[in-house]
């Protein structure tokens, strides 16, 4: 299990990282806690000359929260987000969600950045961030610029952040108090994606219902969010199980997978209400 | 590729040695170093035997470049011995309360149970198995490994107690 040969960049801030990205086109990625580029690398399904190491920018980290609005810098770990009291309080469905992914010990090194900036339909985090109506910043050599998690997803492993950006913070709205929330996720194993997971908010003229893994994007549904908001359970399933589109695959095929499609949902659903004050 | 110098601290002394950008830590510390605590069981960042403790976090060597953690404090089985080299707390808790059987998945397990009691002193059985849920014995010997890290809590906290 040994990659291809490549060059190793360490830069200490984001200009020289994009300079690297710039200088060596494709040939270039960079790397933030490398628990999913790293097993592809071994496998030998991304090849790579230039490996940029983003583990120096300080730039990238850091938790901070203000009046009404979460910022996370890139390069937080999961473990760092599950472990933050004060992001606990005020979006809690962070670490619950947080707690579901992988395994301890990838969650020490897993980043929010890189599991939202991948593109990969089994991370948890995209849907998350959908459902919270986060907002993706990139920067680049042209600057500064803002995509909305739910405008950020094209396909599987695409998405709008340009080849020579890099992701560097996420802004998330805190949703009011007594917003009933809930992850809940179906997976086969511990460190396993999900066969479905589903997070929902529900609050005073705000509901939120997206998917993971049931499709080439995450699914965020405004119309299961609306039906949701009016009370209407089986509306916001129903609204749901339409705009999926899971592919049959080792976790079972397309009518298992609907089906516990809508099971989560209605759990996630169910435990949102009952923490809804 | 050329060869990178890497250095870093091992154990509380400064090792170092060469490696390619794409060797791993694991690769690096048991191939270059010869430190053969940490096992290779699946080496695809599943079964948790390459444990080893980075900067303060359990990480799966065989998913980091050794080139990463270039400057790093790092910490393997080896190093949670006591001082005069007699087997530390955990490592007498596991010997004690039968928690290896083929002994396979044991440097990872007690390093990955050493940074969880360090981050909660007091864990119940449940925070346990959560805790080493990135870690496989595949003897599925796992009532044992959780008594002896609830075992080696206990002693700890009575030690602390005692110091005090």
């Amino acid at each position: 299990m040994i990659p291809a040969g490549f060059e190793y960049h360490r830069p200490a801030d984001l200009a020289s990282a994009v300079g690297i990205l710039r200088a060596h086109g494709d040939e270039a990625r960079v790397v933030a806690g490398g628990h999913s580029l790293i097993p592809m690398m071994k496998l030998r399904m991304a090849e790579l000359g230039h490996l940029i190491d983003l583990q120096a920018i300080g730039e990238l980290k850091g938790i901070e929260i203000d009046e009404g609005r979460v910022t996370l810098g890139a390069m937080t770990t999961q473990h760092e987000l599950i472990a933050h009291e004060g992001l606990a309080r005020a979006i809690p469905l962070l670490r619950e969600a947080a707690l579901q992914i992988a395994d301890p010990q990838v969650r020490y090194m897993g980043t929010v950045g890189g599991n939202v900036a991948n593109g990969d339909p089994g991370n948890d985090m995209p849907g998350l961030m959908q459902c919270l109506d986060a907002r993706f910043e990139l920067y680049g050599a042209e600057g500064t610029r803002q995509v909305a998690a739910r405008e950020f997803y094209e396909a599987a492993y695409f998405t709008a952040r340009a080849d020579d950006e890099i992701l560097t913070r996420i802004l998330l709205p805190i949703p009011p108090a007594g917003t009933g929330y809930a992850y809940a996720k179906q997976k086969r194993k511990i460190g396993d994606y999900a066969t479905a997971a589903a997070a929902v908010l529900i609050g005073e003229g705000l509901s939120s219902v997206a998917m993971t893994n049931l499709s080439d994007t995450p699914v965020w549904s405004e119309e299961a969010g609306t039906a949701l908001a009016g009370g209407d359970i089986e509306g916001c399933v129903e609204a749901m199980l339409a705009a999926i589109d899971p592919q049959e695959d080792m976790r079972g095929p397309i009518a298992f997978k609907r089906h516990v499609a809508a099971v989560i949902l209605r759990r996630a659903i169910d435990s949102a209400l009952s923490r809804r004050a | 590729m050329s060869k990178m110098h890497i250095k870093f601290t091992l154990n509380g002394q400064e090792v170092e040695g060469l490696a390619e950008p794409r060797m791993l830590l694991i690769h690096f510390l048991r191939e270059t170093l010869k430190v053969t605590g940490p096992h290779i069981g699946c080496e695809t960042s599943h079964c948790g035997a390459c444990t080893v403790d980075v900067d303060g976090k359990s990480v799966k060597s065989c998913t980091l470049f050794a080139c990463q953690a270039d400057g790093a404090e790092i910490t393997t089985v080896e190093g949670l011995v006591n001082s005069d080299g007699t087997l530390g707390v955990l490592q007498e808790m596991f010997r004690e309360h039968h928690g290896l059987q083929c002994g396979f998945c044991t440097p990872g397990m007690i390093t990955r149970a050493h940074r969880l009691l360090q981050e909660n002193p007091t864990p119940t059985e449940e925070e346990v198995r959560f805790g080493i849920s990135g870690n496989l014995c595949r003897c599925t010997g796992y009532q044992n490994i959780v008594k002896a890290i609830l075992a080696a809590a206990g002693q700890l906290n009575s030690h602390k107690e005692a110091a005090e």
